[in-house]
């Protein structure tokens, strides 16, 4: 690790006035991205500024029908709330999959999706949940929130606040973890909403992205002989020692499978 | 008193220590005036080296000096050696390319050390480090074993980058055999390459006294004896009494610690050269760069069989990689420990073994928990399992017909070991009845009625430990005796300090060793301390490795103690003025057979360091016993394993349903610690099956460099695993101990993998079972397609 200052924001306009006062600053949530980076001087920010100090920022409410959650608030803490499991069980359940118990006591739902990493678990549900990214300056959809890998829309000063899930009728995640890493090698979120299904794929391409092809045959007739045909193009999918794109796309295929009928049931 | 701790599960004396933080490792030590190095590394698997600049790094703040490849080769400094030599077939000697401890000319592996700087802090260190500026031309590397002998040569003097060609057995018998077979199986299999992964990482403090002109190196050493010994006798970075080492507590090794490695030798160096005391411990990216790997073979083999399925004959040809440069033991692990196992629990009459031991551009390649035992294990229990399959043959009924038998001992086997005692039909037997063998037919429909496929495979090993009885050894090329010291030091109050030349890095021998000292002079255990680990306090001693500690360092330390009984016998004879004869020791009891009078252990202590009328000529003061352990054999531990499992046809994960594992260690001193041993070698040894594999690209770059990508096991990764005995004592040593370290880790592969093949219809892929590999061989199977 280099060596770099530590400051400590009170409120978000503090932490961006501090951000733009640095050559090479960062933001840092729970830490559990960047620290391993900078450890391994892949990342060498001048300055540091911790948000854990905001107020707040880590707070899950329900506001009628939107479940809001707190950029700040931990994989540990998503995974514990009643308000999550009343909301969206799937959500609580992606959550409590993530690493291990030291990672979703650190890591943050906002470090997450500011983050993007292609196999990171929280994006398929951002994606597949149709959420909104509300950041100190401005909502930003799901759909055109993720650019690249670890690449999102967010100008580099902003911060991400709260994420709104809204109300879906049905959604299950399904993760096929990395055995080495246990992120996600293939990550599946599948929702329905008014009989619309809505499926995001993680872990199997360079961002997270949806598989149209099956939320049109499923959102048709949500049923196995409606996808036995549609496939995921493995062209585009990652290939990597643990996995071939060729096997990614059968992974998701088999996923989806069991989505359906863990959704069916 | 004397028998009433052997085979307690008593509690590890060693542990409220380690549950308690006060653990006492390299890098905990904190000394005055300490400095800090961080090495500078090849970025390239091969490169020639045009030039070094430290301009740069020599003015960054903190930085008190860089040390680089020229500077050792300035100062002489001997090359890292191999401790065992091999001939070739044609009797020429092995070829050892000179192993730099820093390079300065060509490097041969990603993160080889090519430069040393030591700073105020280790921040410092680091920062400088990368301000070294190194001219590399790179080179095109050679990493793939298979094909080494046929792609460019790496050194002049090692011509097709072969260091030997190695051969055991007799050749003639084994084609005849062949000839002569009703059927023969043959099987190619890799042995996949092995990261240690120990937990606490390499490190090593190295302190100068220019007053006493002493160097003291702390280290992370299994060793520190051979330490010494490598870096004064051969490196030549001080005379040998003049380098003190110390191995305090260690964190786990599994052979990579036994190594005598660049850093450790570069900071012992540059601490004298620089009057300093410098503080150096690998990141867990160095550690998977440069602790030497394990396993990494290529293998084809033949097994001849007569139509009622005895074993006529095998015929083995292995490929093993050496990686850039031979590591300490790294030519014996192919070879003596690998080739010599390979008759396996059977009366195979004929065996014939080719090894070509290769160069490639990657990390050295030595021994690793079992170290080739686990290939030669691996081999066996593969092809006797597809034999079976192959003839029809239920897998344990064709080994049956095949054991040596328990009245055939000791046996000589056709590959230069001789078996003192094994029951191999009695650890089979256990096994099955304990994994529900004869039951499995209908677990396998009812998982086939679920959609899944269902295994099960067997693996019967052997393994050669306690290395080992020197005359054996010297005469297969080992550059040293590996015989044991040990001393039991009675203390004038009675209780006792045992010093021995095993060191323990997570073993537990302060308990098992106290535990037999205790047990033989009747002693509470509490009142017997072990040391271990110091040059400067101990005999010269070879260290562990091998699961030799028991059955060689205890059985010195049972020799001591039966030298600690007969003095203290004369000492009793004395004090009560009688004759030696006459003195029995009932443990802790000296006691005149021909009368009531006896004296206790305590009181004969206490004479032997008090008393002042002893008959000098006759008898000295003091009790303190020494033993230099030479054993008579190699133990051979054995047993059965048998693993099933269950793959998910849809995505090739396989799940480990149960896991047993039976094996003979003869006597147990501490079942609990045995069954810990076990249980860390099955993980192992699963890893190996199911996880774990050390990958670069052709380029030489290590793709598996991080955990991100190497699959260390984990506890979920397994079942509770059943653990059962059986006990066929050691005949040739005093504790009748065989040695338990290695064996999880050597019975357990094939048994994951017959499983495996079992359950996929007889379809062969190559460890790591990753459920890729799994999956697309449930394409190919003809029954059971799926989506
Ligand atoms: C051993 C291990 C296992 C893991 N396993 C998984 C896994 O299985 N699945 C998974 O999804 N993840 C996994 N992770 C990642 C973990 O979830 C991370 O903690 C998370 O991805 C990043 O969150 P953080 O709070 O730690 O962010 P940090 O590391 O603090 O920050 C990450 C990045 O986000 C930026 N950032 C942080 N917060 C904000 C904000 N509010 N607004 C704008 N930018 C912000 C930072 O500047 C930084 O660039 C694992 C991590 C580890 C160490």
């Amino acid at each position: 690790m280099y060596q770099f200052n530590f400051h400590k924001a009170d409120n978000l306009s503090t932490a961006v006035e501090l951000f733009n006062a640095f050559d090479e600053p960062m933001y840092i949530a729970g830490g559990h991205t960047l620290i391993p980076t900078m450890k391994q001087r892949l990342s060498a920010p001048s300055d540091v500024i911790d948000l854990a100090k905001i107020p707040d920022l880590d707070a899950i409410t329900l506001a009628g029908d939107t479940l809001q959650i707190g950029a700040m608030a931990t994989h540990a803490k998503v995974a514990a709330s009643s308000l999550v499991q009343g909301h969206c069980s799937a959500l609580a359940t992606l959550a409590e999959g993530i690493g291990d118990r030291q990672v979703r006591h650190r890591g943050t739902i906002g470090g997450s999706l500011a983050n993007n990493d292609p196999a990171a678990d929280y994006p398929a549900a951002v994606l597949g949940l149709g959420a909104q990214i509300v950041t100190d300056r401005r909502t930003i959809t799901a759909d055109t929130f993720f650019k690249a890998m670890f690449e999102t829309t967010l100008e580099p000063d902003e911060i991400i606040q709260t994420i709104h899930f809204p109300q879906v009728d049905q959604a299950v995640y399904l993760k096929f973890p990395n055995p080495a890493s246990r992120y996600a090698m293939v990550g599946v979120m599948l929702t329905r909403t008014a009989g619309e299904a809505r499926i995001a794929i993680t872990g199997a391409a360079a961002s997270v992205f949806r598989a149209a092809a099956f939320e049109e045959a499923l959102t048709a007739d949500f049923s196995l002989p409606a996808i036995d045909a549609v496939t995921l193009p493995a062209e585009t999918l990652n290939a990597d020692m643990h996995a071939s794109a060729e096997y990614r796309a059968h992974l998701c295929k088999v996923l989806i499978k069991r989505g359906v009928n863990a959704l069916s049931s | 008193m004397s028998g009433s701790l052997i085979g307690k599960s008593v509690l590890r004396k060693e542990d409220h220590r380690f549950v308690s933080g006060k653990g006492r490792y390299t890098d905990d030590i904190q000394l005055v005036g300490l400095t800090y190095a961080a090495f500078v590394r090849s970025p390239y698997a091969r490169a020639d080296i045009k030039s070094f600049d430290v301009s740069d790094a020599l003015a960054a703040p903190g930085v008190i000096a860089v040390l680089t490849g020229e500077e050792v080769a300035k100062d002489g400094l001997g090359g890292l050696p191999c401790g065992w030599m091999i001939h070739s077939k044609d009797g020429s000697e092995m070829r050892q390319p000179h192993h730099p401890v820093l390079a300065a000319d060509r490097v041969n592996y990603l993160g080889e050390p090519v430069a040393l700087v030591i700073a105020d802090t280790q921040l410092e260190a680091k920062n400088a480090a990368e301000l070294v500026m190194v001219d590399f031309e790179p080179l095109t590397a050679v990493v793939n074993p298979a094909t080494a002998s046929q792609a460019e040569t790496l050194y002049e003097a090692v011509p097709n980058n072969l260091c030997y060609e190695w051969e055991l057995g007799d050749e003639a018998a084994t084609e005849a055999g062949l000839a002569a077979a009703a059927h023969v199986t043959t099987l190619k299999l890799t042995n996949n390459r092995l990261i240690p992964n120990a937990i606490e990482p390499r490190a090593a403090l190295a302190e100068y006294n220019s007053g006493t002109d002493e160097i003291i190196l702390h280290t992370t050493s299994q060793n520190p004896h051979l330490v010494r010994l490598i870096m004064t006798a051969f490196v030549q970075i001080a005379p040998e009494h003049k380098l003190r080492v110390i191995a305090p507590d260690v964190g786990g090794g599994f052979g990579s610690k036994i190594f005598i490695y660049s850093e450790e030798t570069a900071l012992a160096w540059a601490a004298k050269k620089l009057g300093l005391t410098i503080k150096w411990t690998a990141d867990r990216s160095e550690s998977f760069l440069t602790d030497a790997h394990g396993r990494d073979h290529v293998s084809e083999a033949q097994l001849a069989l007569s139509a009622d399925g005895e074993f006529l004959a095998l015929k083995v040809k292995t490929v093993a990689n050496m990686g850039a440069y031979l590591s300490t033991f790294a030519s014996a692990v192919p070879t003596y420990l690998y080739g010599t196992l390979l008759a396996g629990q059977y009366r195979t009459p004929a065996i014939y073994v080719e090894v070509d031991s290769v160069f490639t551009n990657t990390a050295p390649v030595d021994a690793y928990r079992g170290a080739g035992r686990p290939e030669a294990t691996y081999l066996v229990e593969r092809i006797v399992e597809k034999a079976a399959a192959e003839m029809g043959l239920d897998p344990a009924e064709l080994r049956r017909r095949n054991f040596i038998g328990r009245d055939q001992f000791p046996y000589q086997t056709p590959v230069a070991l001789e078996y003192d005692t094994g029951d191999y039909e009695a650890s089979l037997h256990k096994a099955l009845k304990m994994a529900d063998y004869n039951t499995f037919s209908a677990r396998q429909a009812e998982a086939e009625a679920r959609g899944k496929l269902r295994g099960i495979g067997l693996s019967c090993y052997i393994e050669a430990c306690g290395l080992a009885p020197s005359q054996v050894a010297g005469a297969l090329g080992a550059g040293v005796g590996l015989w044991e010291s040990g001393e039991v030091r009675v203390n004038p109050t009675g209780s006792v300090t045992v010093l021995t030349g095993s060191h323990s890095h997570g073993q537990g021998h302060e308990t098992t060793f106290a535990q037999l000292v205790a047990d033989r002079l009747g002693l509470p255990i509490e009142d017997v301390e072990v040391v271990h680990g110091d040059t400067g306090k101990l005999d010269f001693g070879l260290g562990t490795y091998g699961s030799r500690s028991l059955a060689v360092g205890g059985s010195a330390l049972s020799v001591a103690a039966d030298k600690v009984v007969e003095k203290g016998r004369k000492i009793a004879a004395h004090l009560l003025r009688t004759d030696v004869d006459n003195i029995d020791f009932d443990a802790p009891v000296f006691k005149m057979i021909d009368s009531n009078e006896s004296k206790t252990f305590q009181e004969i202590a206490f004479a032997a360091y008090v008393n002042h009328d002893y008959p000098s000529e006759e008898l000295e003061p003091g009790l303190a016993e020494k033993a230099f352990y030479d054993p008579l054999n190699f133990t051979y531990p054995a047993g059965t394993h048998i693993c099933e499992v269950e793959i998910d046809p849809d995505t090739g994960v396989v799940e480990i349903i149960q896991f047993v594992a039976v094996d003979d260690f003869g006597t147990i001193i501490n079942p609990m610690i045995v069954e810990g041993q076990v249980h860390g070698g099955l993980a192992q040894g699963i890893g190996q099956a199911l996880l774990e594999q050390a990958v670069y690209d052709d380029t030489g770059q290590l793709i598996t460099g991080s955990y991100m990508d190497y699959c260390m096991p984990r506890a979920d990764n397994f079942p509770d695993f059943k653990v059962g005995m059986t006990c066929t004592p050691c005949t040739h040593n005093p504790v009748g101990a065989k040695g338990c370290g290695e064996a999880g880790a050597i019975g357990s592969p094939p048994a994951v993998m017959n499983a495996i093949t079992q359950a996929l219809g007889g379809i062969e892929i190559d460890m790591p079972a990753t459920s890729e590999k799994v999956w697309r061989a449930v394409q190919t199977m003809p029954a059971l397609k799926t989506a």
